[in-house]
């Protein structure tokens, strides 16, 4: 037998394809998916006629059109979608930009399945769950470590809620010290996440956005000028989703503290600053991480996540409540908090996910955490510099600067050289099993791209990204046609998305579209 | 000068190698790990290690560890538990796991349409299963939990008919209403409304003088956070509809196989939280929010939520999905102008959702409200057997739960609670702290993994505290 070639690096790949129907096309009358247990008859004949017994107006006439399907129906149907669904355990997660997809260790999901955590009652008394409070508590402890705060809520469920309640807490202060009327207008930078600007608006805040100066940093005469007795905030991302480190942040946070504001620092992807530097150093009184980003615990499709909220004592009245407090003997619930702004979520947060974030630092430590760091830098910086390599990719602003965890790529040149834009990439990038994501909206840098390699890819899985996207560019100027048409090899083809925006059109429900198609 | 240390050859990480880290630094010009973050400044640079518990490195070790930690909970498979308020123990079938830990849902995340058409496909089944069960023709990708579904749909109401204020029932799950207060600070105002004592029913005069042009929503819940059921939902929405406001009912979705949803009673939003369909408690961490509303534009486009609508695709025969109109939301091109915010929320538990309602489908549905309303209706007639005790203080038909009226023992909740814990069961959560104007209640949550042997321990036990506690 002649040896096999394997010498390439760019992948001959296909994604699962399974043609699936829409599950109300897999009903079949009659079919059961689970049974429910029945009532006893004592049971039965003690409660009566319970159904008749409702009042009238409540009783259900019709019973909901649910697919009716046997177990093995259900699980099947399941199965190949998500084989259809490409998550970070399948593919080099290098491509989804500003979401930190690293390794998710397996041990931290089936710890977080046991009953000990599933099987937990948020109203259960504080001495039966002493265990997951420990947990939650030394996590609250490890975060201070990490950002210098002072204390930490985790009833944030996700990175934007803990945003909103960055700018819920920066509104109870400045009610606390009468000065919200005045402070009405909270500032961000235009390459911080868009709820940096959005949160902050549902609680009535004026959004002034700074651009980037000609080095990519936040233009900081432009800040000069913006921040004054009006400001409420500023909330940021440093670096911001460019991958840009601003240098100058203490001169950022100590100009607005002197003007009166508050500075909330948006650390969803701190992937690369673990043990490097603080938001306390940089002159933050609050910060938010996300533990479904850098602390290594699963995306679930978009949640459940968590975010973890931190402040400086100065702020920890204002807090959600409760706190978990620990009094050296035993864990508890504080709801004395005498400033607080309520609720952001109900109950605790999200328990199961502070659990797998805890793992996740117990079994990295400091040592641990620092090589994430310098390792997700150490591959962001490999991946831009050969990225570069690649005509038609650049970086806005200087390539010859060091970028952190992640870089903001404009393909420009590319496009205006071939026709193609970068979302004709993304979708020929799929042909290779490979994310690939643009940018948030709107595209302030012309056909923009932004990778985040984080510590989890090898050297070869770099190189093999790095070599896909040189070959698609290739592509892009030799048959870009192919490049326009894609996916080829993906789950489906183009999708026809000119009726997503018409209310005519637009199809939420599988009922609705049965009755916009005629079908119904 | 430099005492930072890293962590070499660690699993997770496998360019940890220091040979690898070695070449690829030198393809790109450094000399060592240190020189990587060269644009922080040395000013606000960290030059020791963190002060963190050391590493558990073995995955036995870190095992062997949580495990130790996670044993001193008492989980509610070990105890008999009647606790809900908010966050319910049903059953959650064994597919709905095998789903929700599949490593390609679990760890997807922000894909296309294309590589993530599974994600896109399960939950626009989701949206259309819910739709089904409150019968409507718009579900969203699941928010965070009910408070913020129910956040959410007050300024949803707020910005379509620019009003600013709200009413609520002044009996309702009152950490719930921290969370839509503080969510609607400072656009809106709460506004409570009366209701009856011995019902529970909202007091229709009071909701008429309370109403006015000011009004934007009217909402209630059905069961509402006590159990009982509000019956006068279609003249609350009549009430509503007459000034122009719109009308937001909180639903259980475990109900709807026997209740007539809201949509039936002239509710324009509804709300609720998909927990109870398929997900596990996680101390709270199982909740999930869900919206519904019709499928008219000037409701969809007030959705911050993500919507994922079904299209074609250039190859016939083939199903696609995508966003539908995007720029509503803050990933759009608009930003701060967008409506709230979106983001991670809880997708997965969207996707368990619709798993739970494909394997229960019409019948199952049926049958668990069914057995609900029969084992809840068992349970107070046993309580009711007990001198002092009041199984339920409501005098309305309900829904799961109900209040215990413990005030004629002359014994608190908390004391009686304190027992049954001794004898393994989590008794309902103690009202007189929120409450004190229920005297000494608790709420109780029956649900189908309730047998009669559970009810009926409950009852022996509570009867026995009762019995032989002396009075306060």
């Amino acid at each position: 037998m002649k040896r096999i070639n394997r010498h390439y690096l760019v992948r001959n790949f296909h994604q699962a394809k399974w043609d699936e129907p829409v599950i109300f096309e897999l009903s079949r009358k009659g079919e059961r998916g689970v049974r429910i247990p029945e009532a006893e008859e004592e049971v039965k004949a003690v409660a009566g006629d319970v159904m008749a017994a409702l009042p009238t107006g409540l009783q259900r006439k019709t019973p909901p059109v649910l697919p009716e399907m046997a177990q093995p129906r259900v699980l099947r149907h399941y199965m190949r979608l998500s084989q259809e669904t490409l998550g970070g355990d399948v593919n080099i997660e290098i491509g989804q930009g500003t979401c930190t997809v690293k390794y998710n260790p397996k041990i931290n999901d089936r710890l977080a399945s046991l009953p000990e955590m599933a099987a937990l009652h948020p109203e259960q008394p504080v001495e039966t769950v002493q265990g997951i409070l420990q947990i939650m508590h030394e996590t609250d402890l490890m975060m201070r470590e990490i950002s210098g705060m002072d204390r930490f809520t985790f009833q944030t469920a996700s990175g934007s809620q803990a945003a909103f309640a960055m700018a819920s807490l920066i509104k109870a202060w400045h009610r606390h010290t009468g000065e919200d009327q005045q402070r009405d207008e909270i500032i961000t930078t235009v390459f911080s996440h868009p709820s940096d600007a959005a949160c902050p608006a549902i609680k009535g805040y004026k959004i002034i956005t700074i651009f980037p100066d000609e080095e990519g940093y936040p233009d900081y005469e432009a800040f000069k000028a913006a921040v004054s007795e009006r400001t409420a905030g500023f909330i940021c991302a440093n670096p911001e989703d460019t991958g840009i480190y601003n240098k100058r942040i203490k001169a950022f946070t100590d100009l607005v503290h002197e003007k009166g504001g508050l500075c909330g620092y948006d650390q969803a992807n701190a992937n690369g600053l673990l043990g490097i530097t603080r938001a306390r150093e940089a002159g933050f009184d609050m910060c938010f991480f996300n533990l479904h980003k850098t602390f290594g615990t699963p995306h679930g499709c978009g949640g459940p996540g968590s975010g973890a909220l931190g402040v400086t004592k100065e702020l920890e009245s204002f807090l959600p409540a409760p706190l978990i407090d620990f009094d050296g003997e035993n864990y508890l619930l504080n709801h004395d908090v005498p400033n607080s702004i309520g609720r952001v979520r109900s109950f605790h947060g999200v328990a199961q996910v502070v659990l797998k974030a805890y793992a996740w630092m117990r079994s990295l430590g400091a040592e641990g955490l620092y090589e994430v760091a310098k390792v997700s830098v150490l591959n962001n910086n490999y991946l831009f510099r050969k990225l570069l390599e690649i005509e038609g990719i650049d970086s806005p602003y200087d390539p010859s600067k060091q970028r952190v965890e992640q870089v903001r790529y404009t393909l420009k040149k590319l496009t205006d050289d071939t026709g193609v834009t970068t979302g004709d990439i993304q979708r020929r990038m799929l042909d290779f099993g490979l994310h690939y994501w643009t940018s948030h909206h709107p595209y302030y840098v012309p056909e923009p791209a932004t990778l985040e390699p984080t510590e989890t890819p090898s050297r070869e899985e770099l190189d093999e990204y790095i070599a896909t996207l040189a070959h698609v560019v290739r592509e892009c100027y030799e048959n870009p046609e192919l490049v326009k048409t894609a996916p080829h090899n993906s789950v489906i083809h183009q999708v026809d998305e000119s009726g997503m925006d018409d209310p005519k059109e637009w199809a939420i429900t599988w009922r609705s579209y049965l009755r916009k198609t005629g079908a119904s | 000068m430099m005492s930072i240390k890293g962590f070499k050859h660690h699993p997770y990480i496998p360019n940890s190698v220091p040979e690898v880290q070695e070449a690829m630094l030198k393809e790109i010009g450094l000399n060592s790990l240190e020189e990587l973050h060269a644009e922080v400044p040395e000013a606000i640079k960290l030059k020791e290690n963190m002060n963190l518990p050391p590493a558990l490195s073995s995955e036995w070790e870190l095992r062997r560890h949580v495990e130790g930690l996670l044993r001193k909970n008492r989980s509610c498979r070990d105890m008999l538990n009647f606790l809900g308020a908010g966050c319910w123990q049903h059953y959650v079938p064994a597919v709905c796991d095998e789903i929700n830990s599949r490593g390609e849902f679990l760890t997807g995340y922000a894909g296309e349409p294309y590589n993530d058409h599974g994600r896109f496909q399960t939950l626009f089944e989701y949206q259309s299963m819910v739709a089904e069960l409150v019968d409507m023709d718009v579900v969203n990708v699941p928010t965070m939990d009910w408070a913020q579904a129910a956040a959410t749909a007050m300024r949803m109401a707020g910005r379509m008919n620019g009003k600013r204020q709200v009413l609520v029932p002044a009996l309702m799950d009152c950490n719930k209403l921290k969370v839509m207060k503080n969510y609607c600070d400072p656009d809106l105002d709460f506004v409570e409304v009366a209701y009856h004592p011995n019902t529970g029913q909202l007091d229709l005069d009071d909701l008429k003088q309370k109403m006015n042009g000011e009004t934007a929503a009217v909402y209630f819940e059905n069961p509402s956070f006590f159990g009982f059921l509000e019956t006068q939902g279609e003249e609350i929405s009549r009430i509503t509809h007459e000034q122009g406001a719109v009308s937001v009912v909180g639903v259980d979705p475990s109900s709807l196989g026997v209740l007539a949803p809201p949509s039936h009673y002239g509710a324009d939003i509804i709300c609720g939280d998909l927990q109870p369909l398929g997900i596990h408690m996680n101390y709270g961490g199982g909740l999930s929010g869900f919206i519904a509303t019709r499928d008219e534009e000037e409701y969809v486009m007030q959705y911050p939520s993500r919507l994922f609508g079904i299209a074609p695709t250039t190859v016939e025969g083939e199903y696609g999905f995508g966003d539908v109109a995007y720029d509503r939301t803050s990933f759009g091109d608009l930003r701060e102008n967008a409506n709230e915010f979106v983001g991670t929320q809880s997708a997965l538990w969207g996707i368990t959702a619709g798993v739970y309602l494909a394997l229960m489908g019409p019948e199952g549905m049926r049958e668990l409200g069914e057995t609900i309303l029969q084992r809840s209706r068992y349970a107070i007639h046993q309580l009711n057997q007990i001198p002092g005790v009041k199984g339920s203080y409501f005098d309305a038909a309900g829904f799961k739960e109900f209040v215990v009226d413990f005030s004629a023992t002359g014994i608190t909740v908390a004391s009686i609670n304190q027992q049954l814990m001794a004898q393994g069961i989590y008794g309902g959560k103690d009202l007189s702290v929120d409450y004190p104007d229920l005297g000494q209640c608790a709420l109780y949550c029956i649900t189908e993994i309730h047998n009669r042997q559970d009810i009926d321990r409950l009852a022996a036990s509570i009867k026995a505290i009762v019995t032989e506690t002396p009075g306060q």
